[in-house]
């Protein structure tokens, strides 16, 4: 569309006044996140506190008030699931935020072809998480997986059945976990470390600072915002942790490697225990939500 | 990259820490390609090639993980495929090998087809409807701006699958459910929240002033945004149009939970290709590779446009 | 203001239009010339692929199929049964959906379909009908034709069986010869004895047991040991009172010994296995047995490096009485098809005998009374005797409408037992009662 065709061809947008076409353009947006998000989310809320099953048609609904609730959150199982989600979220975080922060001051260094480097390192984060999940379930293959060869040769502990033994499952899906996402940490790290201002360097050169004052007064506190954000947005994707997981481990062996998402996906559309499953699925988002919030809240302390 | 490495003399100290730091960096990316480079290779092997021990450096590289990924086979006598006479297609010729004839082309070309028009097709709704919405948030007095801002933003929280149970029985309801259409108004929704967040940062950063500039010169508010501010946000967009297809492309949850034979997409279906008697490894690894490929080079090549993306959506909160 | 609503509309409409008509196309259109049929992917489905070309070139109709693995099988299926999808005509699905598939009006009831067309259910074995057809048990209202008969079984190295070296190692280690195991104990006993024992220079391992978490592995890799035990689900059949029935002595014992023979005979690795991971395993010549289903056998005997005569069978073995567990699907039309004439036109054809045997001859388990009761049929093929042995003492897990939870019960509390070690036999067995009591009473079963 050329400039002229607009104004000689369109009077009617001339008249079109800031408020109505501002309406215009955010309504749209609006009304598909009522309908696909908020829509579903209130029908969701009204289910928990109902006995339906989406199997059963004709099964007449009836309110069970808080019963699914009280169902959800006394169950032993379901708090084996929460704890397995938990410390697997902490122990991604951690590792993560270790590595990922010292790549980003070895990367700080400006070394010739560091911006290739930097290129291959953020290749896992863009992949699909299930296709990643499938494809390790090959390499973690005890007797002809390259990486239980890999490791053999090495440390020559013999074959390492990562995904079936007990003691190494939580560890098979951490590692896998780590190798797509430490690139983000590392770029957020990355990107607290570069707008750093030098002066401060240079002034505390002045001041005669040694590397580690320099580093534990300018660098970490100037690079702790960004390295929380980075975790903020990492834990709560990893809370939400289900594609990966359920097609390295399928939750297994038994349930050590069962996050909360795989198990909500087998009440929901194994068992379909709808009310329970909404029940539990509110939970879950009130969860994340409620631990967002109290996060945020530290983050912008942080800040100031 | 982000900023201009100028600012960055005094990190750069002596040389011998940068090549200490080179190296490092290098031992990682090499770990982190390896994965990749190995299923890569699994895609060119033969199939006891792929399951043999210790695992294989050195092989003969074939095309049968191609040819199974795309071909149905079935399993026939030596008398059957004696009658069938010489193989007429070169691909034929590697299934002959295996005593298998081929009844037909595999489903992976539909379901990558598949991937391709509602990851295509959602992004463009995302990124039109995400761009409207940022502008007007960011240019118009709305009344609450913030609320509606952080609404937007929250609905990212919610675990997939708790999303797909209403929308699972929406879906029923409505017979959306296994159709392309329905796909794409849902990766549309899930992705609009951080189309107009990412967007709405990159209109902040556009001056008033051209606006100004141009509503002087006689430009309706349409025609300002059309011809000023959109010229401006393509660099914006583009960062946004990536994010967008990557998650439509990746997506898992939702498209094993509400698609079947009509509209799945490729991630469900790669889990399940199988052989003979197992997962056969270098038809999943040829799928993998195919899938991976597309996300691999936008990667490398758009790589400055998905970093700011990246920092500048995360940063900007 | 005007135009720019009317651009909109027209952009909307036409992106409308574009995308219902790639959503028409990808639907591949209402064309009653063609039906779909869903089913596992597996060995029998190749077969009947093979033999449905006759059926098109007799009636013009295509047969399309949606094969899914056996591990997204009942995980997918019933999902696409639950949206009410109209993808599958046919659903050739498992033995335990027959009873949500009756009660939530997901299968047609064939009744009318038999008499009218002559098809009678007294044409086919007995246990057959009733384990894949009837709904509820017991009574004749048919929601399936019986497709697929299908067993647990094994699968065993005849030419190591047959070696004199190890014939006499065996014999110095155990003091018996070493034959085809008739029981569980002697099954076992065979499998250690092959644990890390070298052959032609490789390392092999005794046996290749389910142990597979997501869908149904080890819940009927259990059940093959506690069936024999004489374990029954309930204490009186169709009471539901399960204490006393599913966690007695017996199923117990029989849950040890499981796992037992799980941890001592199995390849390393072999932890989340089903059909497939077993026969990888044995295929590739690491194991001696294989726990498998019958149904993959036909497979065994054409198969480069373990079929002709490598390989024997036997039916799952007894122990306090003979028992194996029922696998096997039944035919039923789809209540939402838009093309069920057609579906039936199928079903009418797949029911000849003539076509039933032609079945068995690809590979297919008919379960036709002219296939099965034919005096040639045991000598027909190397596990033809074996199976009819194995079909005259078969028991089926739940068949009750709530079967994929109850399911997802066993696999939980076998899985987390017999291969995550937690607990013992008796607190998973007594928790599995806690759970299936739970969901029988849910769906008002017992009263609790």
């Amino acid at each position: 569309m050329s400039n002229n065709n607009i104004t000689k061809d369109t009077p009617g947008l001339r008249g079109l006044s800031d408020k109505s076409l501002a309406w215009l353009f955010i309504t749209p947006t609006i009304i598909l996140l009522l309908a696909i998000n908020i829509f579903p989310l209130i029908w969701t809320i009204y289910l928990s506190f109902t006995d339906y099953r989406s199997n059963q048609p004709g099964r007449e609904i009836e309110w069970v008030g808080l019963e699914n609730y009280r169902d959800v959150l006394t169950s032993p199982d379901v708090w084996g699931y929460m704890q397995t989600t938990a410390s697997f979220v902490i122990s991604t975080m951690l590792i993560q935020v270790a590595i990922g922060f010292a790549l980003a001051m070895f990367i700080n260094k400006n070394f010739k072809g560091n911006s290739l480097l930097t290129t291959i390192i953020l290749i896992p984060m863009m992949l699909s998480p299930a296709v990643v999940g499938t494809f390790w379930t090959y390499l973690y293959q005890p007797q002809t997986g390259v990486f239980s060869y890999i490791i053999d040769f090495f440390a020559d502990v013999g074959p390492l059945d990562m995904i079936g033994s007990v003691d190494l499952a939580p560890w098979a899906i951490v590692i896998v976990d780590t190798w797509m996402w430490t690139p983000y940490i590392m770029l957020l790290c990355l990107a607290g470390l570069r707008s750093i201002p030098e002066y401060l360097y240079e002034a505390a050169e002045i001041d005669r600072a040694n590397a580690l004052q320099k580093f534990w007064y300018i660098t970490l506190p100037r690079i702790l915002p960004f390295l929380m954000l980075a975790v903020l947005f990492r834990g709560i994707e990893n809370f939400k942790m289900f594609d990966m997981v359920v097609s390295l481990t399928s939750g297994g062996p038994g349930s050590i490697t069962e996050l909360a998402s795989i198990n909500l996906k087998r009440e929901a559309f194994e068992n379909w225990k709808t009310g329970y499953s909404s029940a539990f699925a509110t939970i879950l988002f009130v969860t994340v939500f409620g631990l967002g919030s109290i996060y945020v809240k530290a983050l912008n302390k942080v800040k100031s | 990259m982000i900023r201009s490495a100028k600012m960055l003399k005094v990190g750069e100290s002596s040389g011998l820490s940068k090549w200490i730091a080179g190296i490092i960096v290098t031992f990682y990316a090499l770990v982190t390609v390896m994965p990749l480079l190995w299923i890569v290779a699994t895609s060119f092997k033969s199939p006891p090639d792929s399951i043999s021990y210790p695992p294989q450096i050195v092989f003969e590289p074939t095309l049968e993980g191609y040819v199974n990924l795309f071909t149905e086979r079935s399993r026939q006598t030596d008398e059957y495929i004696e009658k069938l006479g010489p193989p007429e297609t070169w691909y034929e010729e590697i299934v002959r090998e295996r005593n298998m004839v081929v009844t037909g082309p595999s489903r992976f070309a539909g379901r990558y087809w598949n991937s391709i028009f509602i990851g295509f097709g959602s992004t463009f709704l995302a990124v039109v409807l995400g761009t409207m919405a940022a502008y007007g948030f960011s240019r118009f007095k709305v009344p609450l701006k913030d609320d509606l801002l952080f609404f937007i933003l929250s609905t990212r929280m919610m675990p997939p699958i708790a999303v797909a149970i209403p929308i699972y029985l929406m879906y029923r309801e409505l017979g959306l459910s296994d159709t392309a259409l329905g796909m794409i108004i849902l990766y549309t929704a899930v992705n609009v929240s951080l189309a107009v967040w990412l967007l709405k940062g990159f209109v902040d950063e556009i001056p008033r002033e051209y606006e100004d500039a141009a509503l002087i010169d006689g430009y309706s508010r349409f025609q300002a945004f059309i011809k000023v501010v959109l010229p401006q946000m393509k660099a914006g967009i583009a960062a946004t149009a990536i994010f967008c297809l990557i998650f439509a492309w990746n997506e898992y949850a939702f498209a094993l939970l509400l698609t079947s034979g009509n509209a799945q997409t490729a991630p469900p279906f790669i889990p399940a290709i199988i052989g003979e008697g197992g997962l056969d490894w270098p038809a999943v690894s040829a799928g993998t590779t195919l899938f991976l490929l597309p996300i691999v080079i936008v990667t490398v090549v758009l790589r400055n446009q998905l970093l700011r993306g990246i920092t500048f959506g995360a940063v900007r909160k | 203001m005007r135009k720019v609503i009317k651009n909109s509309v027209l952009m909307t409409s036409i992106l409308a239009i574009g995308l219902a008509g790639c959503s028409e196309s990808a639907d591949g259109g209402a064309d009653a010339s063609d039906i779909t049929v869903c089913w596992a992917a597996w060995d029998p489905a190749s077969a009947l692929t093979e033999l449905s070309k006759e059926f098109t070139a007799e009636s013009g109709v295509e047969v399309n199929f949606e094969l899914v693995p056996w591990t997204n099988f009942a995980d997918r299926m019933l999902n696409e049964l639950n949206s009410r999808g109209q993808l599958c005509d046919i659903m050739i699905g498992d033995s335990q959906w027959i009873g949500s598939g009756a009660t939530y009006g997901h299968y047609v009831q064939l009744n009318e379909f038999f008499d009218a067309e002559g098809i009678s259910m007294g044409d086919f074995l007995p246990t057959a009908v009733d384990a894949y057809s009837a709904w509820p048990k017991g009574t004749d209202n048919y929601y399936a034709l019986p497709a697929m008969g299908d067993a647990l079984g094994w699968v065993y190295r005849k030419d190591w069986f047959e070696r004199p070296e190890i014939k006499e190692a065996f014999k110095a280690e155990t003091g018996r010869e070493l034959t085809v195991p008739t029981t569980q104990t002697e099954l076992a006993e065979v499998a250690k004895f092959f644990q890390g024992r070298e052959i032609d220079g490789k390392t092999v391992y005794g046996a290749a047991m389910y142990s597979e978490r997501g869908s149904e592995g080890i819940t009927m890799g259990v059940t093959g040991a506690m069936y024999p035990w004489g374990v029954t689900f309930e204490k009186n059949k169709g009471k539901y009172d399960l204490d006393g029935a599913v966690n007695s002595p017996a199923a117990v014992e029989a849950l040890n010994f499981y796992k037992d023979m799980f941890k001592a005979t199995t390849p390393p690795g072999h932890t989340n296995a089903y059909m497939v991971e077993n026969l990888d395993a044995y295929k590739s010549g690491q194991v001696a047995m294989q726990q498998n289903w019958f149904a993959f056998f036909p497979g065994i005997v054409k198969d480069e490096a373990v079929g002709g005569d490598t390989s024997g069978f036997f039916a799952n073995p007894g122990q306090n009485i003979e028992a194996s567990v029922l696998g096997g699907q039944g035919m039923s039309v789809v209540a939402y098809s838009e093309k069920q004439d057609a579906a039936l036109q199928y079903m009418k054809w797949f029911a000849k005998p003539e076509v039933q045997a032609k079945w068995w001859e690809l590979g297919g388990y008919s379960v036709h009374n002219a296939v099965v009761q034919a005096d040639d049929f045991a000598e027909s093929t190397p596990f033809a005797g074996e199976f009819s042995k194995a079909m005259s003492s078969v028991q089926d897990f739940w068949q009750e409408p709530t079967y994929a939870e109850l399911m997802q019960a066993s696999q939980k509390r076998f899985h987390d037992f017999v291969v995550a070690d937690k607990g013992t036999a008796q607190e998973a067995l007594d928790q599995l009662k806690d759970d299936w009591t739970k969901i029988l009473a849910a769906d008002g079963k017992i009263e609790e």
